[in-house]
This record gives structure tokens, sequence and C-alpha cells, in this order.
């Protein structure tokens, strides 16, 4: 088995920033997993890419302005119709201000 | 009324004639989906109040005569990607299992103003990530020309759907493959038009550089029919092209006399399934009897669109599903301690294993210190692979290729192997990185009469050119006119 990419630990690391949370058992599946696609994603290095301009997309992408003006939107009611919580017209989350 | 084989120009012609009423058609499939759906498992909503409600309304139109909008009572299943107001739309998530849209996407805007019916929405992987409709949270869809087979995906329950022609059309996404692939395991024809021919608005994001709806259909007309209903700019989706829409149906002609057709090399690979070699090289083999130059062609970083497309599909999906976090909409998790705890527990409960892969990949391509290795040395050999498809076009008009490396595969079979499973993409994904057009129709069958697909290859907006190519083939062999033994 060749070396490791990415250690349980940093898989434990990238679950936090992801806001996942991760049992023992699926620690190390998404470790072993994680490594040998990492791996196969390293043939990109056969590949001298110095000379190359990066493409994150394949329009041009510019701006896509729009005048700024006044149009239909959602009412109040369908903008919350879905919240999980909701009072006096909220969204309602749990506290994040230490008060 | 017979609905085996039943294209979306033949129910029009019907419609028009009035053999036939909508509202009769619509009740027809409702049965053919009692009857048969709980074999294929294609369907995660039937919208019968909403499909016979618009049923009606084309009868009136129909009724009064005049000009009729070009889906006038054609009944229609829609991928669980696309936003329908006031039908719940899912994405295969246990974590949007509840989530009813306030809006429709712009593509089912437009298939409503067209007069089109919504039957249902359909099955897909969760959030379009998986080749086998396995990794939906309500269980995976079957194959209607092998119960036991994967119906290929993500957008699997359209094309098990329209093979089992349990709706007259489908409308699916592909990010990867995910129109082309499951139309080649399930016989139907799949349609990926160019990045930024068809609007994304409402349809939720996977790879936003990489996503694009398109049709799934019975046949070459109706592909081109369905494409002309959703294409055109929206001002609502920021990449949306400001491009002309052709007619296409007036590129439904036979005559291939002169076309200048490539065969990628690295696309024809030893090793390849004896199945899709054979019924690939009869394919060329006719393609040239009928007056087609076939020449091979290189598309030489062909073998790194993979990785490369796993790094930025996984980054642009991890940046995307943040959004799903437990407040304005879709799932949250009963008592928590605070808001981060909210958040985590929300999420861990409400993506699949695929999912929470996918992010923990592309969170990690666009961690601190391996941006550069990852994210931006994939950005760079997109550009390459792009650049091959430039090259090639300037010396042919289509390229021709297998859709998929094999037939569709027994369920289960690859779902313990991501990286197997990834692999199955490996034909359709360099077409996403580079935002061509391409088309996946009927062209054989395996030993086991399992359906293989022909893939096709356009110039980007040159649906035109793809489609009188397909539309030559269909009309020359007639393979699709082939239903599966499901009845």
């Amino acid at each position: 088995m060749d070396r490791d990419r990415i250690s349980r630990e940093e898989v434990r690391y990238l679950a936090g920033l992801a806001r996942l949370r991760l049992s023992e058992g699926e620690t190390e599946t998404f470790a072993v997993q994680l490594n040998r696609i990492l791996s196969y994603m390293e043939k990109l290095n056969e590949l001298d890419t110095s000379r190359v301009e990066p493409m994150s997309h394949v329009v041009g992408m510019s701006n896509a302005f729009r005048e700024d003006a006044v149009q239909e939107s959602f009412s109040q009611e369908e903008a919350l119709q879905n919240a999980p919580e909701r009072e006096g017209g909220f969204f309602k989350v749990p506290r994040i201000v230490k008060g | 009324m017979e609905l085996r084989g039943l294209t979306i120009h033949a129910l029009r012609e019907m419609l028009v004639r009035r053999e036939v009423s909508s509202v009769e058609v619509v009740q027809a499939f409702f049965r053919r989906i009692e009857k048969i759906d709980p074999q294929i498992h294609a369907y995660l909503v039937v919208a019968r109040k909403e499909a016979l409600e618009q049923a009606r309304r084309a009868d009136e139109a129909i009724e009064s005569g005049g000009d009729l909008p070009a889906l006038c009572g054609v009944p229609l299943a829609i991928k669980d990607i696309l936003c329908t107001r006031g039908i719940r739309t899912t994405c295969g998530s246990a974590i949007l299992a509840d989530y009813i849209p306030p809006y429709d996407a712009t593509v089912v805007q437009r298939l409503k103003a067209q007069g089109a019916v919504i039957l249902g929405k359909v099955n897909m992987d969760e959030f379009a990530m998986g080749s086998s409709t396995e990794n939906s949270c309500f269980g995976p869809t079957r194959n209607p020309w092998s119960l036991e087979r994967v119906p290929g995906g993500s957008s699997g329950g359209c094309a098990a759907a329209v093979a089992a022609d349990t709706c007259a059309g489908a409308i699916g996404s592909d990010t990867g493959g995910s129109i082309r692939e499951p139309a080649s395991f399930c016989g139907v024809v799949g349609l990926k038009p160019t990045y930024g021919r068809v609007s994304r608005y409402g349809l939720v994001a996977f790879a936003s550089s990489l996503d694009q709806v398109g049709p799934m259909t019975k046949d070459v007309e109706d592909a081109a029919i369905l494409l002309k209903a959703i294409c055109g700019f929206d001002p609502r989706d920021s990449t949306s092209a400001k491009v002309e829409v052709p007619d296409f149906r007036r590129s439904l002609v036979r005559d291939v006399k002169g076309l200048r057709l490539g065969i990628p090399k690295e696309y024809f690979i030893e090793g390849m399934d004896p199945d899709v070699e054979r019924v690939l090289d009869k394919t060329i083999g006719l393609f040239e009897e009928l007056g087609a130059r076939c020449t091979t062609i290189s598309l030489p970083h062909t073998a790194y669109a993979q990785a490369a497309y796993y790094i930025i599909s996984t980054a642009e999906a991890s940046s995307n599903l943040a959004r799903y976090d437990g407040v304005k909409y879709g799932h949250r998790c009963q008592g928590y301690g605070g808001i981060i705890d909210m958040y985590e527990k929300t999420r861990t409960e409400g993506f699949g294993a695929e999912v929470k892969r996918r992010i923990m990949l592309g969170t990690y391509a666009l961690s601190a210190g391996y941006y550069d290795a990852y994210y931006r040395k994939a950005t760079q050999v997109r550009r390459l692979v792009k650049q091959d498809f430039d090259d090639a076009f300037e010396v042919v008009d289509v390229i021709l290729a297998p859709t998929c490396p094999t037939p569709a595969f027994p369920i289960g079979e690859k779902t313990e192997d991501p990286l197997q499973m990834y692999l199955m993409d490996v034909f359709t994904i360099p077409v996403n990185m580079a935002g061509i057009p391409g088309i996946s129709i009927p062209c054989g069958f395996s030993r086991d009469r399992l359906p293989i697909g022909l893939q096709l290859l356009g110039r980007s907006f040159d649906e035109k050119t793809l489609l009188q190519t397909a539309y030559t083939f269909e009309q020359e062999t007639g393979v699709y006119l082939e239903r599966p033994p499901i009845d």
C-alpha cells in the first residue's frame, strides 16, 4: 500500500470544515476511499501545465449586470413557507451572539 | 390507448386531430404508471391533480382551435432536480425530502407555456451525484430491460420512465454524463446541450460550471422538439447564452453524405467491452456506407479529464451544498446545543454517503495548502481537454464514440467502490469539461439484450449537425423502435 495522502486526523479536520460529523467507522472508510481517489488524481502530475492558463469556466465570464429596477419577488409568506422554524415573519435560529 | 413507443410528435398529431383528449392520455399514463412503476420505481411523485388540470386546459385550447403551442397536452416526466412550484422537489436527498418550491425552474415554466403536462417527478442519484440512481435516498430505480440492473444515472428515473413508456418524454440534467449514460443504459435518446443553451435557473446546483438541462426521449425528433421548447436566453441565469435558437426540427434530414466524422482513438481502447466494440464497429461501417467520411482522430488528454473533473465538480459541489444548513428550507435536526451543533447534525442526518464523500473531496481540493496542487491544476487540465476538442473540430464536423464503456451493470455491483463507479463516466465527462453538446442514441444490443448507446459530439451551439447525424442513423437502423420486455 502506498503512502497516505490524507490521514485520519485530516479527515476529521475536513469534516469539521464541511460541517459534517463522522463516526469512527465512517472516518476510517472515508480515509481509505479518499486516499484511493486522491492517488488516482495524481495522474494529473504527469502533465506539464506550467504554461497553461487555468480555465474555471467555458464561457468567458464577466459580470452580468442588470438594471437596478424593482421586480416581482417572493412574498414574505412564500420566502418563509419552507422554513424549519419561524417566528414573527423571521427565520428562527438558535442564539448566535452570547448575551 | 396504446402507450408503448408513443412519441411526442405522434401524440401531438393525435391530439390535434382530436383522436384522443389530453385528459384521456394523462389518465392512460396514470394507469400505466400504477401497473409498471412499482417494478421500476422511476416516479417519486405523481402530480395527479395538477396534471389533470393542465390536461383539461390543453383540451380547452385544442377545442377552441387556432395555433397550438408545441407541447399542447403532452405528458412529461421531470427529473426531481428541477424546481416545480407547489410540487415536492427532493433532488433524491433526505435534506430536501419535504421541500415544496415556491417557484418553477425556467425550464419548467417554458414547458408549461408550451402546453406541456407535468406528470410527475422522477428519481435520481442524490444531488445528481452518481451513475446508477442507487444513491437516491428513496431507493434505486430499476432498468426496464433487466430489472436486476441499474438504469444508469444520475437521470435514471427519466431514462427508465421513457423506456418503460410511463411518460411521453422527460427532462434530465447532465453534469458529467447524467443524461447520456442512463440514455445509453435504457436504450433512449438523451441530449446534453451546449453549456449556456438552457437556463439553469431553478435547477438545484451540483457543479455550476458543468450542469446543463436536456431532453430524454424515444426518438431524435422528440429531442429536437423538447430542446426547442426549453432553450433560449434567460436573464435569471448569468451564464445563459445570448444566441439564436434555431428550429431544430429543420435538421431532421436523412443525409450524412460528406459529413466528416472523427473517431477518437482514445475512446476505442484495448480491453473494451466486446459487445460495445462490435456494435460500434458496425455503426461506423454504416456511416461509411451512407457516405460519411470517417477518420481516426486523437483527443490526447482524454485520460486526464476524469481526474480533473472529480476535482472541479466536487470543489463546486462543496461550495454549492454549503447552503443546506437547516435555516431557510430543507431538513433541520431535532435537539441541538448551539448553531454549529445544529449545522453539523442537520447536514450529517440529511446527506447520504456519496454526497458526504464528494463534499469532503471538494473541501480538501479547495483547502489551504492543496488548492494549487488540486483545484488549480484541474482547471489547467480542463483547458487542455477543451483545446483537444477545438483542434479536432478544425478537421471533423462530428465526433463519434461509445457513450459508456459497458452496458448496464447489476444493481449493487459498484456501490462499495466509488472509483469504479466514477470510471463509468470516462467517455461523457470530457464533453462537460469542454461545454460542447453531446447526444446518446440507441445503436444496438449486447448478447444479453441490453441496449448500447452511440455518442455523437459537436461544436458548441451546433446541436443541428448532431441532430441530423443522429436522425440519419436512427432512421436507417430503427434500433430505437425496440421496446423493453416490461409490460
